[in-house]
């Protein structure tokens, strides 16, 4: 019966996720090493990457920093009555529940072209929708809830007794966060980052709705992938798809290590 | 000395403002924002743009096939987990460190990796079509898909219930003279089902809305191969913004309304 | 230093915690706040310290009133229930933190911290991390790094909760020296009478929020001012009657009394001088208690706790023995005094 259990739990982490990978590298060095390098060295690869690149850091900046802050308020600003934290806490968590899509969605209604604020920031000559800043403001809202969810529980079992015990001994707010409350929460806020930085690595259908996927422009890594894939090539859909799920196993490595480390404080 | 406290008061207050206007533009605006668009142009339009058969047979279809995914993932993610709590075996620490890597890979790149695996070039392409089995853009690769991008979901929930739960809760069941059976579904059963349940809510309502690993490997047919999300986001394409909207604020609603599900169900096991 | 604290008031929501409390300690004591939970001892300590605002009242340090100064400029020294220890510092840089604080130069604070590394018995332990100590060495550290800063008044809550009970004894003594030699003004909350009694100076007893009474440990015990205080402060027994009871005919006002084990005697005919001041009852139940045993014995309709002497000859349930009741704290609805036996005191004059 146990061996049955194993037996049949491997083949589904092997059916579901090992084959796949393992077609996905051959597939990606179908046409040889040149063939992988090739598909690489498009321009329009190099310049999907690079968008992917910034999108990352600057989402992972704005939200890492804004996560932790907005994880703080929720578990410990006492200027919030309790009711406000509750919903405020129940909000975090919706843009799990929102198809990327919709997420990408809601960013034209708000700032498309055809809207108030779209067309004012169209006029002073910024391009918000089919541009950079949208796609950025897109996945902002996809990844929100990643750091502001992995900082509240650690600061929760922490409790307040060792920022009171500072502040007794004279350390006053920005001591008291920088020498007692960071070293606890560190890893929590390496693991949020690590998780944004993933999800917005990944980021698809919202970013593929606000860019317009326009090539060498405001195309991303994946809606690059999405787009050889329509025009059949394949080749070249896997070798930028490879490069991802490296990048995405490596943060995965990552998760682990500081999903351990973690526990231990 | 007065001077400082009332500038650093003042800074408080500027910092507090900034986070919470942010995170109140950044999330609630938009959301918002969907519902009052596409209910400003009064229901009679909203429900004429639900009624369109093509939107609302890819709402019925996304559901059933969300539903199939988390019934499927309620299977072999309750033995995935109990597998990986309970038994030692090679390999072990490898399979529980690529349960999370559905999460972690981007999901076109999810959907690329089940379309070149089944896709009609592939070995279980052409054995399935061998048998007159369509897989790739139908129905079973679109259900493959949402398998593969909610499988984390109902292991990680039961995972952490199963090492909580106490072996001595299963030898007194054993000492009592209950059987196996009977133990596994009076005492352990009972022990993984919020896990079970908050598990698959979860993954019914990211199968709901997955659509960059479905979008890659469905046909995207009216009426049978295209889902709520690609219908969505060909309304979009087509500048038909109103439609899309009306849809997504039907798809919202049911993701809000699982995910308050969830949060009630973990509410209730933290109160006991 | 001396503290003054006026007409304090705090509520949490809509929970009363402290209701108009005043009092002022002098400077040196080392004061115990004694009550049950939830009566309010902790908002108190917790207020002094700023970590909470009262709602009104003064809080005076030294004839400054201090109710806007935050917990940083208070110079008080506040050792937490749980200890509250920096768990990613070892044991020298938590002692440390506060004088880092202050900016003191490094060999400065080298030599405070290896003075109260000494002082508190914890050399050879400066580069350990909290969780690799036991729980006593935990509460030296706390009170060490409370210490450190040199501040004026030290505040401890619950100090010896989360301590096993052998080790606690020797804590407290150790605790009551060490704050007699470096000369503090303290204060500390307890719901452990006997810690109370055996480590502070004064007590305060609070409960509901109020200080039903503040005093030396013997005045508070000899002299309890109200019902709960009696009832909180040593063993005691509640009487109903108490006019039914011999010697005390006559307390017509108290419907109620409270009588502790060691204002009765019991034993035979012969072991009594007045014999006409004592009744008799009837021994329910003995249980040997280590040094003496516990007597239950039924007189009327009550049944009265006393402890006889291991010496004495042994009593057995179901003996008939005289009861002699030496002083009863007699309460009814509005007041409370200490009675004694009326029989006795006649029957010594009588003598005379």
């Amino acid at each position: 019966m146990k061996r049955l259990w194993i037996t049949l739990t491997w083949l589904v982490f092997s059916i579901l996720i090992l084959i796949p990978l393992v077609v996905l590298a051959t597939g990606a060095f179908g046409e040889g090493t040149s063939g992988f390098i090739k598909a690489l060295a498009r321009p329009e690869a190099l310049h999907a990457l690079k968008m992917t690149g910034l999108i990352v850091l600057v989402v992972t900046l704005l939200n890492g920093l804004f996560g932790i802050m907005m994880g703080i308020y929720l578990v410990r600003a006492t200027w919030l009555s309790r009711r406000l934290r509750q919903l405020f806490n129940s909000i975090v968590d919706l843009p799990y529940a929102v198809s990327p899509v919709i997420g990408g969605l809601m960013i034209v209604l708000l700032l498309g072209p055809d809207t108030i604020v779209g067309a004012f920031f169209e006029q002073i000559g910024f391009k918000v929708v089919y541009a950079f800043p949208g796609m950025v403001i897109a996945t902002l809202f996809v990844t929100f809830p990643l750091m502001v969810r992995e900082v509240m529980p650690v600061l929760q079992e922490l409790g307040t007794d060792q920022e009171q015990a500072a502040s007794t001994l004279g350390a006053y707010s920005w001591r008291t966060f920088w020498q007692v409350t960071w070293p606890s929460i560190r890893w929590a806020v390496i693991y949020g980052t690590i998780l944004t930085v993933a999800r917005s690595l990944g980021e698809f259908g919202a970013v593929l709705v606000v860019s317009g996927n326009i090539i060498n422009k405001t195309q991303t890594a994946t809606t690059l992938v999405y787009q050889d894939m329509e025009n059949f090539n394949v080749t070249a859909a896997n070798g930028v798809a490879l490069v991802l799920a490296v990048f995405s196993i490596g943060l995965l490595l990552l998760m682990e290590r500081a999903k351990k480390r973690k526990e231990v404080h | 000395m007065n001077n400082t406290w009332i500038r650093h008061k003042g800074w408080t207050w500027g910092f507090r403002t900034t986070v919470l206007l942010y995170f109140l533009i950044l999330i609630v605006l938009p959301i918002a924002g969907v519902y009052v668009n596409s209910l400003s142009d009064g229901w009679s339009a909203f429900v004429q743009n639900i009624a369109d058969p093509i939107a609302w047979k890819a709402v019925l279809l996304t559901l059933q096939l969300a539903l199939v995914a988390t019934v499927i993932n309620v299977a072999i993610g309750t033995m995935s987990a109990w597998v990986l709590v309970r038994y030692d075996f090679p390999g072990k620490s490898l399979l529980n460190s690529i349960v999370d890597l559905p999460f972690a890979l981007p999901t076109a790149v999810g959907g690329l990796m089940i379309l070149v695996l089944l896709g009609p070039h592939s070995v279980v392409g052409r054995a399935a079509s061998a048998l007159g089995l369509d897989l790739v853009f139908h129905q079973p690769a679109i259900v493959v898909a949402m398998v593969f991008v909610t499988f984390p979901f109902v292991i990680r929930a039961i995972q952490p219930l199963l090492e909580e739960l106490d072996t001595s809760a299963e030898e007194a069941s054993y000492t009592l003279g209950a059987s196996r059976a009977l133990t596994f579904f009076r005492v352990i059963l009972p022990a993984m089902l919020p896990g079970i349940l908050s598990g698959a809510m979860l993954a019914f309502s990211r199968a709901l809305a997955e659509f960059g690993a479905v979008v890659l490997v469905a046909g995207n047919i009216p009426g049978r191969t295209l889902t709520a999300s690609v219908y969505i986001f060909g309304e979009v394409e087509s500048d038909n913004e109103a439609g899309a909207a009306a849809v997504s604020i039907l798809l919202l609603t049911l993701s809000f309304l699982i995910l308050w599900l969830i949060n009630l169900v973990q509410t209730r096991r933290a109160d006991t | 230093m001396h503290i003054e604290v006026r007409n304090l008031d705090k509520h949490f929501g809509q929970f009363h915690a402290v209701k108009d409390v005043s009092f002022s300690i002098e400077k040196g004591h080392l004061i115990g706040l004694l009550g049950p939970s939830g009566g309010g001892k902790t908002s108190i300590l917790r207020m002094l310290a700023g970590l909470e605002t009262p709602d009104s009242g003064d809080i005076v340090f030294h004839g400054q009133r201090v109710n806007n100064l935050p917990p940083q400029e208070r110079e008080i020294g506040f050792v937490f229930q749980n200890y509250a220890l920096f768990k990613h510092m070892t044991v020298f840089e938590n002692i440390a933190f506060g004088l880092k604080v202050k900016k003191l130069k490094k060999p400065a604070i080298r030599e405070r911290v290896q003075e109260l590394v000494e002082l508190t018995g914890l050399s050879g332990f400066e580069n350990r991390y909290p969780h690799q100590l036991s729980g006593g060495q935990r509460q030296r550290v706390a009170f060490a790094r409370a210490l450190a800063p040199e501040p004026q008044l030290l505040l401890l809550d619950e100090p010896f909760a989360a301590i096993d009970a052998k080790i606690r004894q020797e804590l407290r003594t150790w605790l009551r020296e060490l704050i007699e030699r470096v000369g503090i003004t303290s204060i500390f909350v307890t719901h452990d009478q006997d810690e109370a009694i055996e480590v502070a100076d004064e007590i305060m007893i609070i409960n509901g929020g109020r200080v039903e009474q503040k005093g030396t440990p013997w005045d508070i015990y000899k002299q309890p001012s109200t019902p709960f205080v009696a009832s909180f402060i040593g063993e005691s027994t509640i009487i109903e009657d108490v006019n039914r009871l011999k010697g005390f005919e006559n307390s017509s006002q108290a419907s109620r009394a409270l009588i502790r084990p060691e204002y009765i005697e019991i034993g035979h005919a012969g072991e009594f001088r007045l014999l006409s001041a004592t009744e008799k009852g009837t021994v329910r139940h003995l249980h040997f208690r280590g040094s003496q045993w516990m007597v239950e014995v039924e007189v009327g309709a009550s049944r009265l706790i006393t402890y006889r002497s291991l010496e004495k000859e042994t009593l057995e349930v179901g003996q008939e023995v005289h009861v002699l009741v030496h002083r009863a704290y007699l309460f009814n609805e509005e007041e409370s005094w200490i009675a004694e036996n009326a029989l006795k005191a006649d029957n010594v004059s009588m003598f005379i």
